[in-house]
């Protein structure tokens, strides 16, 4: 059982990464008071353009392309919620829509039927020397790729920026209420849509960690339901940053157990572990109350 | 790209086989599909849980047939399965509308949950207890001639599901004009608080009924696809049908005598698609770009008129 | 209660604001039509109009909230733009807002702390909060959360936050609405402090017998207009009454000539027969109620009400009046004893919009709406319809027809509307909760008639309440004042223009009753 302990810590931590992406970016976004479902377009948008960026220039360009894949799509729900003051809920299923869709679509055209798998770029794992070296922590922390040691100074960053600037402080103002921020002379629009651009670009980032450092192709729907999860990791972190890291690991870890279970011989059918990570959203969702301590500005229209 | 429309439409409606058998037949499911989200909107119920509970209704209607389809007569092998499937539609439903009640989650998030276990749930089905007797295809055996629903017009597909859902349509629409219940129904969805205050109205009893019947409508759909078009349980036996659902109620503005139109204008779509596809090589996924960007224009067409309102408290 | 104090210190001619021919359109209504007002430095400002004539437009727009269409703004003798209150609030100008713009969830600290730049830190922010309170003579906590704030404490949390930017303008927008009769003077009383020290405060009242007691200088505002304007030494009360609602009004009983007495008559009221226990419409035997945050609300109260009263309920907000109400109307059960009431209780609440009615429905759908929760099978709607037309005429409802939607009827017809609807559901008690809220004068004055006119029915009762004590005055036959969840009798005074007996109920100054300590 040891023997499997160390791969299984470091697929959780590699399985998280991405929706630690996802998830601190749509922390953001409900920050301000705004829930974006679209978030599951976002990424596989990100993924797409990941790939494409790649292609073009390598992986960092692949980086680059998929969070700016996931900017273009959130500023599309960003324009029709706050500009045009459509139902938030709707919209973000349109845009998952438009996201699978359109990726789909694209993704037939440009690669046919021979796909893209030959030929994608992707990162390897970078050992960062000596703390590679400490026992289990080691290989399964510090044996990563550079997307998930940028999340181990994202977090801190992000947590610090939220309780301790005027600026996250404006942003939490923003998502509880829309009124008293106004009246402190702030710009809620603005805020509004800053916090979901930044989703936009983490969500991007999401499914482009996923193709490049993680599953290293592309396939039509992969982002396989990782922006809803996301909205359940947001919750379970009760709106905070580190909060939500550490339940993204929880999650990843549910992702890596099926891994596990399977190797570890257990005769039970691989579609319960498929579906053991929406149980566990559901099973939490319902322990936690969902609504305590939520943004009191999430169950108002955006605008 | 005029090829691609012309083959578009030609798909849709070019011949009668096209429309009997083509885009009527994909109607069907919209009809009670999008009759089921539309009333639950109406209720302020978000189920986006529709695609899962339609694959619920199929399974449980192949589970039937399987079961007991060669020992019933059709007359009543028939009618048990469209209950069945209507039974597991609402039950299915009925898990996020029990977290709803209870602890408050919300059913956004929990429908779309059940989306992907109910597609675990049938990816196992098929590869284990209803799969076929070779053992070699994922998917189930064709299920007995008594369990297969009739179709309608000699020489096209056109099935009883199809007439099932447009009397449901339009059962909805005189419940919910005419009768105290959708009175209700429409009163909480404007106003919950309202309902409650003036008018007395048990607005969880109202919401939780018609969060069960959305299922419900969803899980026939799902029977009657297997009855009358598959004959069988397979994975992909709904290509996303319960989130063109939401296209089609947002489009027919959630009201049920639109939802017949707003059905057969995507029939039509997902039938001229696939012709598109054959025909002039474009791929059918486009089909769900273009359904986004309708549910986008409506959007933008109707400063907030199509939003579910209310319904949290 | 209010004392007459003296005037404002001069500090020199110029004025501190200065509002000339302000226009402002939402939509296609007029909102300001050329209002002007010039406040002098170092004054008490009161800014007097019925509902919607106005003054909290103004103001906002003084506040930079939102740009007038046409006019200008002075401020200092120089022209200024504020392209949002971010502006406003540099330049000096602070308001505090009808209903508090705080964040329950957030700390006194970070909601006075909003708006700044750069990073932040909540300790020393808070000692200089702290500091900047104690010296204002308005003590706040600054580690406290909103949420578990009583409401004057909220209060002095929105000046300060005012006073931190350094606002030398202060707008008070209906401060003494939500306060008892004496935190009210003593915000009066800090009013007068903070513009003797040079201060200027604009200070929008709908009491006008507050503007006399405090205020430097008046203006009236009618229908966006500036009507009146003028030193207050140099007015009347019968003055700011005749601008304030654009005709004579009889002096009457000089001693109350407010804008509120209007809508009383000096007719003496009658006392309900006090009729055995067998015909009591409401009883409550110790009824209590406690919320879902734990508070409670009602302690454990005894209260009888007759056939032929009209029971008036004051209490300052919070105190339980709303609790109390939705017991007897059946919205809320007792947690704990017994609310004994007649099966159907017409119940008007103060929130018409929200809770009362269906905006996007039509007239006959709400009318249908009252009997939901029973209704069964078909609806009838050309009966509906049939009654609901019935309803428009013995209601005088000025509507187009049965089928207009809610929505286009004014604001008094639709209260017209939703009384008639309740008092035909339940014949035998109807129970009232601010009912001239965001009605103008003529639209609040009938419906307190309408009122008045059910006292001495035989087998119904009616319970009201209202934070306006003028108006419950006006229409019960017999007051009872909350305090902190408790409910006591208010013997009515022998001199009729005397509110100590209400007050002193309202402030928990009576016999036997032990006052909590606020938190």
């Amino acid at each position: 059982m040891e023997a499997l302990l160390i791969p299984f810590l470091d697929a959780t931590i590699r399985t998280a990464t991405p929706l630690a992406y996802a998830a601190l970016g749509e922390l953001v976004t409900e920050r301000s008071g705004v829930i974006n479902i679209g978030m599951e377009g976002i990424i596989i948008a990100g993924c797409f353009g990941g790939l494409v960026a790649a292609g073009a220039g390598g992986a960092a360009m692949g980086f680059l392309g998929g969070a700016l894949a996931g900017v273009l799509m959130a500023m599309i729900f960003a324009w029709f919620v706050l500009r045009l003051r459509a139902d938030a809920i709707i919209t973000g299923t349109a845009l998952t829509l438009l996201g699978l869709g359109l990726t789909g679509t694209l993704y037939r055209g440009v690669f046919g039927l021979e796909g893209a798998a030959l030929g994608t770029p992707s990162i390897a794992p970078v050992a960062i020397p000596g703390l590679s070296s400490i026992p289990v922590l080691g290989p399964v922390l510090f044996t990563q790729s550079v997307m998930t040691y940028l999340l181990y100074l994202l977090v801190p960053v992000l947590a610090w920026w939220l309780m301790r600037t005027h600026a996250g402080l404006a942003l939490r103002a923003v998502g509880e209420s829309r009124a008293a921020a106004l009246a402190a002379g702030l710009d809620v629009r603005r805020i509004r849509w800053g916090a979901i651009l930044f989703g936009g670009a983490m969500g991007g980032l999401c499914g482009a960690t996923l193709v490049l450092a993680q599953v290293g192709t592309f396939t039509e729907g992969m982002s396989a339901g990782r922006g809803f999860i996301a909205i359940a990791i947001v919750v379970l972190g009760r709106w905070r940053a580190v909060g939500t890291a550490l339940a993204a690991v929880v999650f990843g870890g549910a992702f890596a157990l099926q891994y596990l279970l399977q190797a570890a011989g257990w005769a039970l059918p691989y579609q319960l572990f498929l579906a053991l990570p929406y149980l566990l959203t559901l099973v939490l969702l319902a322990a936690l109350r969902g609504r305590a301590e939520a943004p009191a500005e999430l169950a108002s229209p955006a605008e | 790209m005029t090829e691609a429309l012309l083959a578009l439409w030609d798909g849709a409606f070019g011949s009668s086989y096209a429309i009997w058998s083509a885009t009527l037949v994909r109607s069907a499911p919209l009809l009670l599909l999008g009759l089921g989200v539309a009333l639950a909107f109406r209720a302020g119920v978000l189920n986006i849980g529709a695609e899962g509970q339609f694959l619920l209704g199929a399974i449980s209607a192949t589970a039937l047939a399987q079961g007991v389809g060669g020992d019933l007569p059709g007359v009543v092998m028939i009618p048990l399965m469209a209950v069945v499937g209507a039974a597991a539609g609402a039950g299915w439903a009925g898990i996020a509308a029990w977290l709803r009640h209870r602890f408050g989650v919300l059913e956004v998030i929990s429908t779309i949950m059940l989306n992907f276990v109910a597609l675990a749930t049938i990816s196992w089905m098929v590869r284990g207890p209803l799969q076929e007797p070779t053992r070699i295809y994922p998917q189930s055996a064709e299920i007995a001639h008594a369990a297969q629903w009739p179709f309608l017009i000699p020489g096209q597909r056109l099935h009883l599901g199809f007439v099932l859902g447009l009397l449901a349509c339009v059962i909805a629409w005189v419940v919910l004009t005419r009768t105290a219940t959708g009175f209700r129904i429409r009163a909480v969805g404007a106003s919950p608080s309202a309902a409650t205050s003036a008018g007395g109205i048990d607005v969880t009893r109202t919401v939780t009924r018609v969060f069960l019947v959305s299922g419900a409508c969803a899980g026939l759909a799902g029977a009657a696809e297997v009855g009358g078009v598959t004959w069988a349980l397979y994975e992909g036996i709904s290509p996303g049908y319960g989130y063109t659902a939401i296209a089609v109620a947002l489009l027919a503005r959630l009201h049920p005598g639109w939802i017949i139109g707003s059905a057969i204008f995507f029939g039509a779509l997902e039938a001229g698609a696939s012709a598109m596809q054959r025909d002039a090589g474009i791929p059918s996924v486009v089909v769900q770009v273009i359904v986004a960007v309708i549910i986008l224009g409506v959007l933008a067409g109707s400063q907030r008129r199509a939003r579910p309102t209310g319904g949290r408290r | 209660m209010t004392e007459p104090t003296g005037g404002a210190t001069d500090h020199g001619e110029q004025d501190a604001l200065a509002l000339e021919g302000i226009l402002v359109r939402f939509g296609s209504v007029v909102a300001l039509d050329g209002a002007h007002c010039r406040i002098r430095r170092g004054t008490v400002h009161a800014i007097l109009g019925e509902n919607g004539a106005g003054k909290t437009t103004l103001m906002r727009a003084a506040f930079g909230w939102l740009t007038p269409e046409a006019g200008m703004i002075r401020l200092d003798g120089q022209p200024v733009t504020f392209r949002s209150s971010a502006d406003a609030i540099a330049r000096g100008i602070g308001m505090v807002h009808q209903h508090f713009m705080l964040i329950p969830a957030m700390t006194v600290t970070e909601n006075v702390a909003l708006g700044g730049a750069g990073a932040f830190d909540g300790a020393r922010f808070g000692a200089r909060i702290a500091e900047v309170a104690k010296r204002a003579g308005l003590p706040v906590d600054p580690t406290a959360r909103v949420r578990d704030l009583a409401v004057s404490a909220q209060q002095r949390v929105e000046i300060v936050k005012a006073l931190v930017r350094e606002a030398r303008i202060l707008i008070l927008d209906e401060p003494t609405a939500v306060l008892t009769p004496d935190q009210a003077t003593e915000l009066l009383r800090w009013i007068r402090t903070f513009a003797d020290s040079g201060g200027t405060v604009i200070l929008i009242t709908h009491k006008v017998r507050e503007a006399f007691a405090i205020a430097d200088d008046l203006t009236v505002l009618r229908q966006g207009r500036t009507v009146l304007s003028a030193a207050r030494a140099a007015l009347t009360e019968a003055h700011v009454i005749e601008a304030l609602t654009g005709a004579s009004v009889p002096a009457g009983d000089g001693v109350m000539a407010t804008a509120e007495s209007a809508t009383r008559r000096a007719t003496p009221k009658t006392k309900a027969p006090r009729a055995t226990d067998a015909h009591v419409v409401f009883r409550l035997d110790r009824a209590g109620y406690v919320d879902e945050r734990g508070v409670t609300r009602l302690h454990g109260v005894d209260l009888s009400v007759y056939p032929g009263e009209i029971l008036g309920v004051i209490g300052v907000e919070g105190s339980g009046p709303r609790e109390l109400l939705r017991l007897l109307a059946g919205r809320l059960q007792p947690t704990s004893g017994q609310v004994t009431r007649p099966d159907a209780v017409g119940f008007v609440p103060e929130d018409r919009l929200h809770d009362a009615v269906i905006p996007g429905f039509s007239l006959t759908e709400n009318l249908a709406l009252a009997d939901g929760g029973e209704a069964r099978g078909w609806m009838d709607w050309p009966r509906w319809r049939t009654t609901t037309r019935d309803l428009l005429a013995s209601a005088d409802v000025r509507a187009a027809g049965p089928d207009v939607p809610m929505a286009t009827l004014s604001g008094g017809n639709q209260q017209r509307f939703v009384v008639g609807r309740e008092r035909r559901r339940a014949t035998a008690a109807l129970v009232v909760e601010n009912p001239t809220r965001g009605l103008d004068l003529n639209a609040s004055a009938r419906i307190v008639a309408d009122l008045r006119a059910m006292a001495g029915h035989p087998t119904h009762a009616v319970v009201i309440h209202s934070a306006d004590l003028d108006e419950v005055l006006a229409v019960a036959t017999r007051v009872v004042a909350c305090f902190a969840g408790r409910v006591l009798e208010v013997e009515a005074p022998s001199d009729p223009a005397d509110r100590t007996p209400y007050t002193r109920a309202m402030t928990g100054m009576v016999e036997g009753i032990v006052t909590e300590v606020a938190r």
